[in-house]
């Protein structure tokens, strides 16, 4: 199972990388998209998976007397998919609103912030 | 490994009830007074008269706890905070040394020196799209990295930070912000993301995040493929957070467009953000990784350099040659970080101190000048030394603070730095720093050549003054806008005093250089008492 969903993790993150490297505003933000799940997946199978026994702790023991399930990388996960999903919401908006204003979901012509006919510094005095 | 038993935790130590020492709330005060601050704020968002004072007032307290939070850690060594009683390792520790107080304590001045400026450079539109409110939920991110003892934690403070930024970032909705926003948005997301993917396997290796827990573990733990990757991670994530080469395209791209306050305390806090979470975690958690990766983190930190000098050097817009004077700032703090020895550490605390305060002096400055002058662009500008002598008497301080000359802010850092170069037999990054401090120089100097001495735009014949207005001095803006000049002179003068009286400062970047290379009274504290 750990091994399925490493190769699962492995290739989120190929597509994501994959996206990440295009020059489209949509499809870098969906390569954002993935790869915030490729990670959150990397944390669940960092808590390694175990059968899916809930951590409960008997009333006289101390410490849970056979091998549970992990509970901490869901709660990871949880502040992670939650932060991420807002973030990428903002990204999303962001992405519209420069089209809209720009004109342009290309990211290579996006130039108005660093024009290509920037004057040279003045070269003597 | 996930799930091992702790024995050394003295279970009976959760069972106690008596309240946490009212000293010790001082380390969480940061959060809560900002949160509550920016709160409060937004709730007034369309109150833009008493927005600025409501903003202003709790940035005051935030100074005001934030210098007892430094001298309570002076005085009791490190101090840890651990919610609800979850004892360490399993509850969220905020530990707080003196590297995290005084970062606090600059952030939380240069902070306020924003938000008194901003009183005048932020209209009323921009307020009511909540300038206060996030410059505050952005203080809240800073403080909460500088202060938390576990990694997940500082992740969630890095997106804190990161959300209140975006805010800041696109205030005004210009083209040329928008533009801006996106590769800043997109290139720090992606940057936090990878921060998370190294978060996740150091907790798949150690099964803890708490940062003195891991410190423990990691010392008795081979350095191999696991180790490494995650160390890799970090300085990637890292260095892309704190802009250094050859991550740190999205900062000349984008501090330029937003309104100059906004563009000067992210000069001043952002980065240094990254900074200290590689000197956290990468120094004082995973040393051993340090030393294995130092070659590069050498070479990152010499092209830094490089790069953002020559980028400034390229520049005819000011405002984009601070951005990039802000880049070759990162490489300084990079030597440290390649080299580890406990003085190289301090040495890079200090310029990080040094340079949280001069970058947003510098901003602030470039803005005034920007207003009284109509604009950035260096052939354009001219005359300026004659209009006022006190102004460029500012610029010329933090022109000679930037460039790393003495006596001001910038001068022993870099002498720290130099020295623990050549002693660590890295001459060459020890030439890198001199080198790439003279090229700020010839950029900065040009500068002042062009901007203050020459008597109009370009082109003006030497000898004539021919400055629109060029009667009207400073002592004219308007006065509802000399707020601005205060902000920037309280500025200045940290810097002339830490030019100066380099002492104080000084020592508490040793002590707490000394406490990332040893970290065992930063691991006593999160373990000792508990609180």
């Amino acid at each position: 199972m750990d091994v399925a969903l490493a190769v699962t993790v492995g290739l989120f993150f190929t597509v994501a990388i994959y996206l990440l490297l295009s020059r489209k505003i949509v499809r870098i933000l969906l390569g954002v998209a993935i790869l915030g799940n490729a990670v959150n997946m990397l944390i669940f199978n960092n808590g390694r998976l175990t059968r899916e026994i809930p951590p409960f702790i008997d009333v006289d023991l101390m410490t849970p007397d056979r091998l549970t399930a992990n509970p901490l990388p869901q709660a990871l996960v949880l502040t992670a998919i939650v932060i991420s999903f807002s973030l990428f919401a903002f990204l999303l908006v962001l992405g519209y609103r420069a089209y809209q204003e720009l004109g342009t979901d290309d990211t290579t012509e996006m130039r108005t912030a660093e024009p290509r006919e920037a004057p040279n510094p003045p070269q003597g005095y | 490994m996930a799930g091992s038993s702790y024995e050394k935790v003295d279970i009976s130590q959760a069972m106690v009830v008596e309240p946490t020492a009212s000293a010790d709330w001082l380390v969480v005060a940061p959060i809560i007074i900002t949160l509550l601050g920016g709160s409060i704020c937004l709730m007034n968002r369309k109150r833009t008269v008493i927005q600025p004072l409501l903003g202003i007032s709790f940035l005051v307290l935030l100074v005001v706890s934030n210098i007892y939070l430094l001298r309570h850690v002076i005085e009791q060594g490190v101090v840890t905070m651990v919610m609800g009683r979850w004892l360490p390792p399993f509850g969220i520790a905020f530990t707080v040394d003196k590297i995290g107080a005084l970062f606090c304590l600059v952030a939380s001045v240069v902070a306020l020196a924003g938000a008194v400026y901003g009183m005048a450079d932020i209209g009323k539109s921009q307020r009511r799209y909540g300038f206060y409110p996030f410059l505050l939920f952005l203080l809240t991110g800073v403080s909460g990295a500088f202060l938390t003892g576990d990694v997940f934690n500082l992740y969630v403070w890095f997106e804190v930070l990161l959300i209140a930024s975006f805010g800041l970032i696109i205030l005004g909705s210009e083209k040329v912000q928008i533009d801006g926003a996106v590769k800043y948005a997109v290139l720090n997301l992606i940057a936090t993301t990878l921060f998370l993917a190294a978060t996740g396997y150091l907790y798949g290796v150690f099964g803890t995040l708490n940062m003195a827990d891991l410190a423990v573990k990691a010392a008795d733990y081979p350095v191999g493929a696991p180790l490494l990757t995650i160390g890799g991670l970090f300085i990637l994530a890292f260095g892309m957070k704190a802009a250094a080469f050859p991550v740190y395209f999205w900062l000349p791209a984008s501090y330029h467009t937003p309104n100059i306050v906004v563009s000067a305390v992210f000069a001043g806090l952002l980065t240094k953000v990254g900074v200290y979470a590689l000197l956290r975690i990468v120094v004082m958690v995973l040393p051993m990784v340090r030393a294995d990766f130092a070659e590069v983190v050498a070479w990152m930190a010499a092209l830094t350099m490089l790069i953002g000098a020559l980028g400034a050097l390229a520049q005819s817009d000011l405002r984009r040659m601070l951005g990039f004077l802000v880049v070759s700032g990162i490489g300084s703090m990079f030597v440290g970080v390649a080299l580890g020895t406990a003085e190289a550490l301090s040495g890079a605390i200090l310029y990080a101190v040094h340079s949280i305060v001069v970058m947003t002096a510098l901003y602030f400055a470039v803005g005034i000048m920007g207003r009284v002058s109509g604009g950035f662009e260096m052939r354009r500008l001219g005359g300026l030394y004659r209009y006022d002598h006190a102004f460029s008497a500012v610029f010329f301080i933090l022109f000679i603070a930037i460039s790393g000359l003495p006596p001001f802010s910038g001068f022993w850092p870099k002498v720290i730095l130099v020295d623990a170069s050549l002693e660590t037999g890295y001459g060459w990054l020890a030439f890198a720093l001199l080198f790439s401090g003279f090229l700020t120089t010839v950029a900065v100097g040009r500068v002042w050549l062009h901007v203050f001495w020459r008597g109009g735009r370009e082109g003006t014949p030497d000898g004539v003054l021919d400055v629109p207005g060029a009667a009207a001095r400073l002592a004219f803006v308007p006065a509802d806008q000399r707020v601005m000049l205060g902000s920037l002179v309280v500025l200045v003068v940290l810097v002339m005093y830490l030019g100066l009286m380099p002492e104080p400062v000084l020592a508490i970047a040793q002590d707490g250089a000394a406490g990332l290379t040893d970290p065992a009274r930063y691991i006593g504290s999160v373990f000792g008492e508990g609180g």
